[in-house]
């Protein structure tokens, strides 16, 4: 199945990264995926997100407020 | 060829060719300028990077990686306190709010799923004007004074503005969305004593590594600056330990860094500058390959120094060519600037909070650009009432808040901002 990631941030540098770090991971597990990115803070504070960036995936907030190594995302993207 | 698209570079390169054709190189005014913003970037080389930006920076990312964020959302959520809200939202800028563009997400944030938009408004006046980095730099480059009044009206003043806002729009509060805020996941546990003696101890090496001379300030402060390097010593010391026990950094990376610093301290005894440096240089190497909170701390260090240095920079120069230095004239004549916003009449303060609501400061410029203005004679109760004003709010930021909260909201906030910041630039223009 296709996972769908979304970066939610205004667009600094902290929400870029978190973008190519979800990227990176997604790749390195082969992963099928599509990944938005969200700037528009209404969607952002709809998704209940008050720290960005905040990674979301399939729909549920798994990381809010920081920016995650891609190895961690790795792991998370597996277990969910 | 077709010209849609191509008409872009067409405009940029004529745009290009007539500024430079008609570049006013030469004169003795422009080539002043120039040379004005290149003696103002030294002279923050020489005076602010090692001693105050660089440990500041470490001190951010030590912020943005231990202190626990999900704290400080828990008291601006929807079940919090209203009292302790507005307490929580006028001082939570100074550990979250280091990168400007996340301000306004989080302003959203607390005004449509959390404490309402009282507490969102005092977060959103308060926090640009007391994260940790522009707190230290205000204080080392235009004076403490100007430093703590920036801090201490900061935090008065949003939450009389957040108090207000809510008067104003009570009939309304009760009409908002109510998505439940998901729990943010950096939760970490780490009793206050420990984060106290870690913090401590870094901010006190960045204390008394920019002790003054005491210029007639009394015995005690002589006494400390005497001893400036062996205090600073003293809390760096203290700092390996905090590190070591509660970071989880190795005995051995730490003990490479004191050997380091103890080496150039003896090889350098006149120079304190270049332990210091050994220092900073030993403590990235080890923290950077180290795994862990460590390594988090000098990730998040790096990210910071590469978003706010470059911006820092290019900030420095303009304003250098823009305003010059003290006793040395820029682009704008100084009579203009002393004309505008010199003494401290209402009008000058006004004009100050006016202009500081609309114009957009990159995160800290407003540093070199007030040094600027300062020294081209603006007086120092528009100064602060231009940094109270100036990055809380801008054009861009307005139109999003706008899209937030509202036409009449938004109105009503700007109208707050630039009544406070030019009654605390009276008050403050007063007494100094």
């Amino acid at each position: 199945m296709k996972k769908k990631l979304q970066v939610l941030g205004t667009g600094c540098t902290k929400c870029e990264m978190l973008a190519r770090h979800a990227e990176e991971a997604a790749r390195a597990l082969g992963l099928d995926y599509e990944l938005e990115k969200v700037t528009d803070i209404g969607r952002i504070t709809d998704f209940g997100v008050m720290l960005t960036p905040a990674l979301v995936v399939d729909g549920a907030v798994k990381v809010s407020g920081r920016v995650p190594t891609a190895e961690s995302i790795k792991r998370l993207l597996v277990e969910g | 060829m077709s010209w849609t698209g191509e008409w872009k570079w067409l405009a940029a390169m004529t745009g290009g060719f007539l500024a430079v054709f008609w570049l006013p190189v030469g004169t003795p005014r422009f080539d002043q300028a120039l040379l004005e913003g290149v003696h103002l970037a030294k002279w923050y080389a020489r005076e602010h990077v090692l001693l105050c930006l660089v440990p500041a920076l470490f001190i951010a990312g030590a912020i943005a990686v231990f202190v626990g964020q999900a704290a400080v959302t828990k008291y601006l959520g929807a079940g919090a306190n209203r009292v302790l809200a507005y307490g929580v939202a006028s001082v939570s800028g100074s550990i979250l709010a280091v990168c400007s563009c996340t301000v306004l997400p989080l302003f959203a944030g607390i005004y449509r799923m959390g404490a309402g938009l009282g507490p969102a408004a005092a977060f959103l006046y308060a926090g640009p004007a007391i994260n940790v980095l522009a707190v230290i730099l205000t204080a080392r480059v235009l004076g403490l004074e100007m430093g703590v009044a920036r801090a201490v009206a900061a935090v008065l003043f949003s939450i009389v503005i957040g108090l207000a806002m809510h008067a104003l729009f009570r009939r309304e509060e009760g009409r908002r969305a109510t998505t439940a805020p998901v729990g943010s996941d950096t939760a970490r546990t780490r009793p206050l004593s420990q984060d106290v003696l870690y913090f401590g101890s870094m901010v006190a090496v960045l204390v008394f590594a920019n002790w003054g001379p005491p210029q007639g300030a009394g015995a005690a402060w002589a006494a400390v600056y005497n001893a400036k390097w062996m205090l600073t010593g003293l809390a760096a010391l203290v700092l390996a330990v905090a590190m070591v026990r509660y970071v989880g950094l190795s005995p051995g990376r730490a003990a490479t860094v004191g050997v380091a610093t103890a080496t150039a301290a003896l090889a350098f005894p006149s120079a304190p500058l270049v332990p210091f440096t050994v220092a900073l240089v030993a403590l990235s190497g080890v923290t950077s390959t180290a795994k862990g909170e460590a390594g988090e701390w000098f990730a998040a260090t790096w990210g910071l120094a590469k978003q706010i240095v470059p911006l820092l920079l290019v900030g420095v120069l303009i304003a250098g060519a823009l305003l010059g230095r003290p006793g040395h004239e820029g682009l704008v004549p100084s009579s203009w600037v002393a004309g505008l916003v010199g003494g401290n009449s209402l009008q000058a303060n006004v004009f100050a909070s006016v202009v500081g609501a609309l114009m957009y400061f990159a995160t800290l410029t407003e540093v070199p650009i007030l040094e600027g203005l300062l020294a081209s004679g603006m007086g120092k109760g528009p100064a602060l009432a231009l940094l109270l004003a100036g990055p809380a709010l801008s054009l861009p930021s307005m139109l999003v808040i706008h899209g937030i909260i509202g036409f009449r909201k938004t109105v009503a906030f700007v109208g707050l901002v630039v009544t406070m910041a030019t009654i605390s630039g009276l008050v403050f223009g007063s007494l100094f």
